[in-house]
């Protein structure tokens, strides 16, 4: 077995660690990362086990007296983790591409080669999955985007970005839920509420929930 | 109550923050330096995730409503009520009417200040933290401003005044220059990704804190640090003090409104026992970087520890010892 084969493990300072699960970004490897998250979170001394993109991070309640045995329960943990199918619901979101939120769209366009029709086509095709949530309150990862629009992040972060941005960074995509700092490429936005912190559960959606985006117009 | 007169920077109510609410995207915000913090609620024997005031820009000027017993800690500040000179890491008490004044700060980037029973805001999603971004905790989830009324709670606070020992004299580190301060850093996933070279400027360098630094990040300046070839995390969780490196090679400190994930590359993380001297640092100084193994980070954490265990000694004895006489 090669060192690709095994997951990469690292301490992120003394708060919390980060497992990287080997192999592809794909659905049956973020569903055995949901189910290490549910075994994880129920060791004693971890605040949160947080799913990531087909990996996850532990947030320690204390601090371990040392790390070896955390990592040694992780790869045990990964090894043993069958494919947790969480049935989400499905919503649909209606999306305007380009514009002035989306001013990426052009540059995501040139950058793959493809045409802006090309690029709004490829990227409503897909039933997304939310494969995690992150970033900024109520902020969905989705898994699933086509690769042939894939765009590098941004060499220098963008200070402030318009809430409701639908953006690529990499090969995934994702909706911001509130104005902020990115090192995405905004291709387009949508007017939908994904956090209230005053709801039972604050964000909107969980991971294995689906996303339909629907073209609602293209601003060229 | 306290009426803010004036406000110029990001001034922000914040207790020790929201540590798990993480699976929502919600990071940790809380008091850039929580030791501060602490330090301040202990003074005034309140719980000690409390929520205070953190100021980050000097001149500030608020008013109190009742009398009341107060803290000032973190930064070195100018401070005074009516004439009189509020020593930092100081108890001190103001009667209804009096104006709290800070004029400078001298050394270090926040002050802290706490009341008596800490300041009352609604506690959302487990803290009392202003989350910028989500727009929600503190007051109404943003900066304070000239006007605003923030509730106390009624509690009742010894009167008598009371100092402590700042943690930059107690917890002194050896700091290679004067406005260059050591940090201790674990390093961290993709550290060997970047050639021995590379990794020599990452130690070697004092880094300048540029101005887009904030409670967000700091964004420092210095060599550019390249991995050997360019890496696009898959993203991840990340933690306050976890550094980033963009593709220009500049390093990015996660601060306490950092975002709760990110995939560029990581060259190494703070610990969190020095968080609070990043906290203090102040824009245009520098930083540099002391590699340090996570059993000697679990020393500087029983270190800190042992420090505030002092502090809260220090001040029960003295209670005591008033309560005698």
């Amino acid at each position: 077995m090669t060192s690709l084969d095994r997951p990469r493990i690292s301490l992120l300072g003394t708060t919390a660690m980060l497992f990287e699960a080997p192999g592809t970004f794909d659905l049956p490897h973020q569903r055995r990362i949901w189910a290490l998250a549910v075994t994880a979170s129920k060791w004693p001394g971890i605040r949160e086990a947080i799913p990531g993109i087909t990996n996850l991070m532990l947030t320690f309640e204390t601090l371990p007296r040392e790390v070896d045995s955390l990592i040694a329960a992780l790869n045990d943990g990964w090894d043993e983790a069958q494919e947790f199918a969480i049935g989400g619901r499905e919503i649909e979101l209606s999306v305007t591409y380009g514009g002035d939120i989306g001013s990426s769209l052009q540059a995501v366009a040139d950058h793959c080669g493809l045409s802006v029709d090309d690029v709004v086509s490829i990227h409503a095709a897909p039933l997304y999955t939310v494969f995690a949530l992150g970033s900024h309150p109520g902020y969905c990862y989705l898994g699933g985007m086509d690769p042939r629009i894939t765009m590098p992040r941004r060499q220098t972060p963008l200070q402030r970005a318009g809430g409701g941005s639908v953006s690529i960074g990499g090969s995934q995509t994702g909706v911001s839920a509130s104005p902020g700092p990115t090192g995405w490429h905004a291709i387009g936005h949508t007017r939908w509420t994904f956090f209230d912190p005053s709801w039972p559960t604050p964000a909107a959606l969980a991971p294995g929930d689906t996303i339909r985006f629907a073209i609602d117009r293209v601003i060229r | 109550m306290i009426e803010i007169l004036s406000a110029l920077g990001p001034t922000s109510i914040q207790d020790l923050g929201r540590f798990d609410q993480y699976r929502f995207g919600v990071g940790t915000s809380g008091a850039m330096d929580d030791v501060a913090l602490r330090a301040g609620n202990i003074l005034l024997a309140n719980d000690e995730n409390a929520a205070g005031i953190e100021i980050p820009v000097t001149p500030f000027k608020l008013r109190f409503c009742r009398d009341m017993a107060f803290a000032l800690t973190g930064a070195e500040v100018e401070a005074e009520i009516e004439g009189r000179a509020i020593p930092p890491w100081w108890r001190s008490h103001a009667r209804a009417g009096d104006i709290l004044s800070l004029k400078a700060m001298p050394r270090g980037a926040r002050s802290y200040l706490t009341v008596c029973g800490g300041i009352d805001v609604p506690v959302v999603l487990g803290s009392r933290s202003t989350q910028f971004r989500g727009e929600f905790g503190g007051l109404h989830g943003r900066p304070l401003q000239p006007g605003d009324i923030l509730p106390c709670a009624s509690a009742s606070c010894s009167i008598g005044e009371l100092g402590v020992e700042p943690p930059d004299i107690m917890l002194a580190r050896p700091n290679a220059a004067a406005d260059e301060i050591t940090v201790r850093v674990v390093i961290a996933g993709e550290y060997d990704a970047f050639d021995g070279a590379t990794q020599e400027l990452f130690w070697g360098g004092s880094w300048k804190i540029t101005p887009q630094s904030n409670r967000y990040g700091y964004r420092l300046q210095g060599p550019a640090v390249k991995p050997i070839s360019p890496i696009e995390k898959r993203s991840h969780g990340i933690v306050p003090g976890v550094i980033q490196i963009p593709p220009n090679g500049q390093p990015i400190i996660q601060m306490r409104d950092a975002q709760t994930s990110g995939g560029y590359p990581k060259i190494a993380t703070v610990i969190r026992a020095d968080m609070w001297r990043v906290a203090q640092a102040r824009l245009g100084g520098r930083l540099r970087f002391e590699q340090t193994a996570y059993a000697d980070a679990l020393a500087a954490e029983a270190e800190m520890s042992a420090y505030l265990d002092r502090l809260r000694s220090d001040a029960r004895l003295l209670e005591e010892l008033r309560t005698c006489r």
